[in-house]
């Protein structure tokens, strides 16, 4: 396996090799989409190495491929040509390939990401392309993971309650007042923070304590709902995100927004907003005691 | 067949998209035990790809809107070939169907009054699409996902198991709909009694029991080489739908979206949504012409504006302005560009320019089409702020579908068989309006799963499957695995194990190129001949491996299906000799009132399936529309619809 | 061989004998069962459930780049700051005094005319002042929740880069004493923003000559000007801050002049990181600078 050093590459984007945005070369590149035409040097398609993770829950290992790599694709274009022409029983999840289904994750040189937004232009030519399934999940086979565990918090999450004294059609919300839940609405649930996330990655044992920055920003999301009526419902969403849902275990290392597709700031607007609610809840005496002045006022 | 497993549950949908989840809710609402099965995983369905919102009159934005004035638009570019009873039920209800949403959870964009926020559309005569930017399709999933495991939750309270009434299965597939025999004096002889289904995950077969079965599977786009749809789209409630014996409608109107990514090959296809023009977007050629001035229909004269100057003054004064041609619906546009393209004044890649950037400030543009945005950025190198975008028609939705009954959603002619959302039929005519899918995905989802819980309930006596369909269906879904052994050429049809992906491409490119968007009749007769030939190779088609999430078998499988609604799409277009909508003949141009009333009705041919899969699977006939009702059709302009009916609807 | 047609199969699990003939065995077939596998007590992502790579990361690029930039950047002005802190000397040459003294609240302090002289602690108190009035921006910077993601990655390495493996083997996060205490962050930030009034107090001083007379400025005020923007920037860009302020509200559209707020000090809150290290160095850079003068090896240039 090459040791290629290209740090940061996969924001600069300034190698050329790739091509993209260099109109000369997308000029070239065009007759070459044909097969056949790998070898050709001067073309924009080019042999690329990949290891790619095979096995199941028995084992298994990298296993390398030489694979054709044409000019404006992305990873799971790859993956897809491997199953087409050397392996036909690839396992590999997928489904909208335009990032908005949150199908194909998986670490790709060891960094949690979607198969379908990574251009393989991001790489240099020469290196070598390490695509394993998610490491924080059991697997399954080949590059898909059992991704139960997150289903199973996701229903552990009281769901949205509706105000009782409003019916279809009366809802008022202004915009600004939607705009935070709005931001955690865009999730795909791609799990890839769920994936990266070392509370529950480096440590089996935490995952029944501990909800996963997913579905921790689920309940900032409806905390911060302009409508719902947990309050009213005797739910109280922050004193359960810390007691039931295990926001004590994040320490705010920040992993789940640097992986996050959407670009949700899941730290800075969910999870530490959430803690200072929580905090406000249950560490602030101040607050406690204003609470409970008003609560006798009443 | 003791050894396949069984499940007993009163109604069984398939698909867990918009309509599938919609009927899930209803169904369990009503009291019955829901089953969902779904071949991705639970809120990944294709629903997720919807970009532009949620056509539903609310008035929220602009107060003359109303259901009238929907179900006006929705026949119009229906170009009245809609089953109008559809359109009708659809243009009413959906407005209650968005507002039920924000009880679950979902959060639209709002106007400055607190109210859901409406965005304008083609075809629309009114803003009337509720969206979240430009990810309606995520919001409308997610809120019903959720909206299930609230229920979930309730049971899980109640009975002491999340799945006690309401049941997710993901990654399964249905391979077939199971009826109870004919023979004999069996419970519900030839009504539906189930659906054979296999765990992708493991291979492993299993029978869900159910007297009613909701069909919500979506389009059949995987079998268009450039296409906007996802993989799960192979049309497998279509072929489900034909297989137990129901009949598919206008399977030769597919729309092909007129902006889709042309750049780079990889993402051929993928999406650009309409709201790009609906908040400015313009399209020019090579010329920096915006041609869609030269190409305003004459049935749409007079309702779009003729010079640039009116086009633009529209956005902000929508009252005293005509819209700009750029928001003619799909079909129109779509021809547009192809022609442009062929003209040779396309973009560098072979499509259109669509350029926002000069339209809209850069801030403007990140806010409302965020995705877009970011879409283009990190696919294509392209800032959308900056520089147009290159698009070109593509694959994009199935007007034609399982023939329903519009109040019901039941399937014709098979007791227990349901369908709503893309894989029924009817409701859109020749050409669906952006919009109207979300919206006919929650009004039809809803009645498929009330109607199917009610005729759940009323079945005294539960059917039972067929216990040789169940054989039978095993042994269709294993053959891939007995392909593999037959040495070349020496058994077995007489050929050499097929590709699966081989055969899936050759079938997407001979229905891309000889059943696209402009068709003539020696082309698609060359077409069917082509999926002959696949036919008879697919039944060879080999996959290695076991049966464990083998992708290459799950191919193998969808292979069928996409086999047989290719071929009624390219039978039904062959016979349609006109223009209308979503299907455009170059040897018949125009658009003509005797077909107007026409629908053409695919069958499964009887007992050549088998046989000779050379033979065609399919039996199309011509059915007569029912009559329009007299006070829908008073809401038009009696010489607009001059320009649909023919003299006799007219005199009636 | 491989599994076709209607061999039973087990859910989840492939067939006995691997499907998978060209990969070696992970480990020994569970079945032998001699001894417990070497997996056995493994957790992470060497867990028995999880794919078998031996690698605890397979990321290519330097991630142990920032972490080691950040600790390496942190220790520095920890061994700085603790040696002028102890120093209690060298900290006031006027009109300019220390930040790391400000304010002076014991007896022992250096008298600084008009200056933060506030004889809180007696006599008693023998050590250098600066330990008394540190411990506030100490325990704001400590808990600050830019800091605790700093040193969790760079001096704990947990984990040290985002999908590469932390070494240790439990992990308790912030649930338990004395992790639970970064829940008290707000109070830090009360007494921050105390603090950083007495800074701007002595910015304010600055404009004095050495011999207290007001109306003059030298290098050193631009020195105190600046250290203090970057603290307030700093100290209000806070997430604690942005709670206060309007993050704690529901209903942003009844609070009209919060969420304006609020809305501004998010902007500043996205540059959190930045002002924490910026802040970091200009309230070093301001007490060497002081600590050069005191000691005579530079003289402040005077502007007027």
């Amino acid at each position: 396996m090459s040791v290629q050093n290209v740090g940061g590459r996969e924001t600069d984007g300034t190698d050329g090799t790739g091509g993209h945005g260099v109109a000369g070369q997308r000029g070239e590149a065009r007759p070459a989409n044909g097969p056949g035409q790998a070898q050709g040097g001067q073309s924009g398609a080019y042999l690329a190495h990949f290891r790619v993770w095979r096995g199941d829950a028995d084992g298994g290992g990298l296993e390398d491929f030489r694979v054709e790599v044409h000019e404006g694709e992305v990873v799971l274009d790859i993956i897809h040509r491997l199953q087409a022409t050397q392996a036909s029983d690839l396992a590999v999840r997928w489904n909208c390939k335009a990032g908005k289904c949150g199908s194909c994750s998986a670490e790709i040189n060891g960094r949690p990401r979607l198969m379908c937004m990574t251009r393989m232009s991001v790489f240099d030519r020469t290196e070598t392309v390490t695509v394993t399934p998610m490491r924080a999940f059991p697997v399954v086979r080949d590059l898909v993971t059992d991704v139960s565990f997150n289903y199973a918090k996701a229903r552990e999450v009281p769901a949205f309650v509706p105000p009782a004294e409003l019916g279809p059609g009366e809802y008022r919300m202004q915009q600004e007042d939607v705009n935070r839940s709005q931001e955690f609405r865009k999730c795909i649930e791609c799990f890839l923070c769920q994936n990266t996330c070392h509370v529950v990655r480096d440590h089996e044992e935490n995952k029944a304590a501990f909800a996963g920055p997913r579905f921790l920003m689920r309940i900032a999301e409806l905390d911060m709902h302009p409508l719902d009526a947990a309050p009213e419902a005797g739910l109280d969403r922050k004193g359960t995100a810390q007691d039931e849902h295990g926001l004590g275990y994040c320490n705010i290392t920040k992993c789940c927004t640097e992986v996050c597709p959407e670009n949700i700031k899941i730290t800075d607007n969910a999870l530490i907003p959430l803690k200072e609610r929580v905090a406000d809840r249950k560490y602030d005496p101040l607050v406690w005691l204003g609470n409970k002045i008003r609560r006798r006022g009443q | 067949m003791a050894h396949v497993d069984r499940q007993a549950w009163d109604v069984v949908v398939v698909g867990a998209g918009g309509a599938g989840l919609r009927a899930a809710i209803e169904a369990r609402e009503a009291g019955m035990r829901t089953a969902v099965i779904c071949k991705s995983l639970f809120g990944k369905a294709h629903t997720v790809m919807a970009e532009g919102g949620i056509a539903a009159s609310m008035g929220n934005v602009n107060e003359g809107d109303n259901w009238q004035v929907h179900f006006r638009d929705t026949m119009r570019g229906g170009k009245f070939l809609n089953h109008w009873r559809m359109a009708e039920l659809h243009a009413r209800e959906a407005p209650d169907r968005v507002w039920e949403l924000e009880t679950w959870g979902a959060l639209f964009d709002r106007t400055p009054d607190g109210r859901i926020s409406q965005r304008n559309f083609g075809g629309h005569e009114y803003p009337r699409l509720a969206h979240v930017g430009d990810r309606t399709g995520l919001e409308l999933i997610r809120t019903l996902q959720q909206k299930i495991v609230s229920l979930q939750q309730a049971d899980e309270q109640e009975f002491g198991a999340y799945d006690a009434r309401l049941k997710v299965f993901q990654e399964c597939t249905v391979t077939r709909v199971l009826k109870a025999s004919t023979s004999g004096s069996a419970a519900g002889s030839g009504k539906v009694a189930g659906a054979f289904c296999y765990e992708r995950e493991s291979g492993r077969f299993f029978v869900l029991e159910a007297p009613a079965v909701v069909l919500a599977t979506g389009g059949i786009g995987k079998s268009f080489k450039v296409t906007s749809n996802s993989w799960e789209y192979t049309g497998d409630g279509h072929a489900l739908a034909l297989l137990a014996g129901a009949s598919l409608i206008n399977m030769e109107f597919v729309q092909f979206h007129p902006t889709g990514m042309v750049w780079p090959p990889s993402v051929k296809g993928i999406l650009v949504t309409e709201s790009v023009r609906g908040d400015g977007g313009v399209l020019r050629n090579s010329e920096g012409r915006r041609f869609m001035f030269d190409y305003i229909p004459d049935v749409f004269k007079e309702k779009y504006a003729q010079t640039e100057a009116e086009g633009d003054r529209w956005y902000d004064d929508p009252d005293n302005n005509r819209r700009p041609p750029e928001l003619l619906p799909r079909d129109e546009v779509a021809r547009a560009i192809n022609a442009e393209v062929k003209a040779g004044r396309g973009s560098p890649h072979g499509g259109v320019f669509l350029d926002v950037s000069t339209r809209m400030p850069a801030e403007v543009i990140k806010r409302r089409l965020p995705s877009m945005h970011h879409q283009f950025k990190e696919l294509a190198d392209v800032d959308i702020t900056a520089e147009p975008m290159e698009v070109g028609p593509t694959c994009h939705y199935v007007m034609g579908g399982v023939e329903v009954d519009p109040d019901t959603a039941a399937a014709n002619g098979v007791p227990g068989l349901f369908a709503a959302g893309e894989v029924a039929g009817g409701m859109h005519g020749s050409n669906r309006l952006g919009g109207n899918s979300l919206s006919d995905l929650l009004v039809f989802g809803r009645r498929a799963g009330l109607y199917a819980a009610e005729y759940a309930a009323a079945t005294a006596a539960r059917p039972v499957p067929d216990e040789r369909e169940v054989d039978a269906a095993e042994a269709e879904a294993l053959r891939p695995f007995s392909a593999e052994d037959e040495q070349p050429g020496a058994v077995h049809d007489g050929g050499p194990a097929e590709n699966p992906y081989t055969l899936h491409q050759e079938l997407q490119q001979a229905m891309n190129d000889l059943v696209g968007i402009i068709r003539r009749e020696g082309e698609m007769a060359e077409a069917l001949k082509r999926l002959a030939g696949l036919r008879v190779r697919a039944r060879r088609a080999g996959v290695e491996g076991h049966r464990q999430y083998n992708p290459g078998w799950h191919l193998a499988i969808d292979l069928r299906n996409m086999l047989l609604v290719s071929e009624c799409v390219a039978r039904a277009a062959l016979e349609r000799e006109e223009s209308r909508g979503g299907h455009t003949r170059d040897d018949h141009p125009t658009m003509d009132r005797r077909w107007r009333n026409i629908n053409l009705v695919c069958e499964l041919a009887d007992g050549r399936t088998e046989a000779d899969p050379a033979l065609g699977q399919i039996r199309l006939s011509r059915r007569e529309t029912p009559p329009i009702r007299p006070d829908l059709l008073g809401l038009f302009e009696k010489e607009e619809l001059v320009k649909y009916l023919t003299d006799e609807e007219l005199s009636r | 061989m491989r599994l076709r047609g209607r061999a039973p199969l087990a859910l989840h699990r492939p067939p006995t004998g691997s499907t998978h003939r060209k990969y070696p065995p992970r480990r020994p077939t569970l079945a032998t069962g001699t001894e417990p596998s070497s997996q056995a007590g493994a957790s992470g992502v060497h867990a028995a459930s999880r794919a078998a790579i031996p690698a605890r990361h397979l990321r290519t690029d330097r991630w142990w780049l920032a972490p080691a930039c950040t600790a390496a950047g942190l220790l520095a002005f920890v061994v700085y700051s603790t040696w002028r802190a102890f120093a209690n000397a060298d900290y006031y040459h006027a009109p300019y005094v220390s930040p790391f003294y400000s304010p002076c609240l014991a007896q022992n302090c250096q008298t600084m005319h008009g200056g933060p002289n506030w004889e809180i602690f007696g006599p008693w108190w023998g050590l250098s002042p600066a330990l008394l009035i540190l411990i506030f921006p100490l325990g704001f910077r400590l808990t600050c929740y830019y800091y605790r993601k700093a040193y969790y990655r760079g001096f704990w390495a947990s984990p040290p880069a985002c999908a590469v493996a932390e070494p240790h083997k439990k992990y308790t996060g912030e649930t338990r004493f004395p992790l639970i205490l970064q829940n008290i962050h707000r109070y830090f930030f009360y007494f921050a923003v105390l603090v950083a009034c007495v800074l701007t107090f002595d910015t304010v001083l600055a404009f004095r000559d050495e011999h207290h007379r007001w109306g003059h400025m030298g290098l050193g005020t631009l020195v105190f000007l600046a250290n203090i923007v970057l603290i307030w920037a700093y100290t209000l860009s806070c997430h604690s801050c942005r709670h206060i302020v309007g993050g704690r509200l529901r209903h942003f559209s009844k609070h009209p002049v919060r969420y304006r707020l609020w809305g501004w000090v998010g902007k500043l809150n996205e540059r959190h990181m930045l002002l924490a290290w910026c802040s970091l160095f200009s309230v070093g850079f301001a007490d060497l600078y002081v600590y050069l003068l005191a000691t005579g090896a530079f003289a402040d240039p005077r502007f007027f």
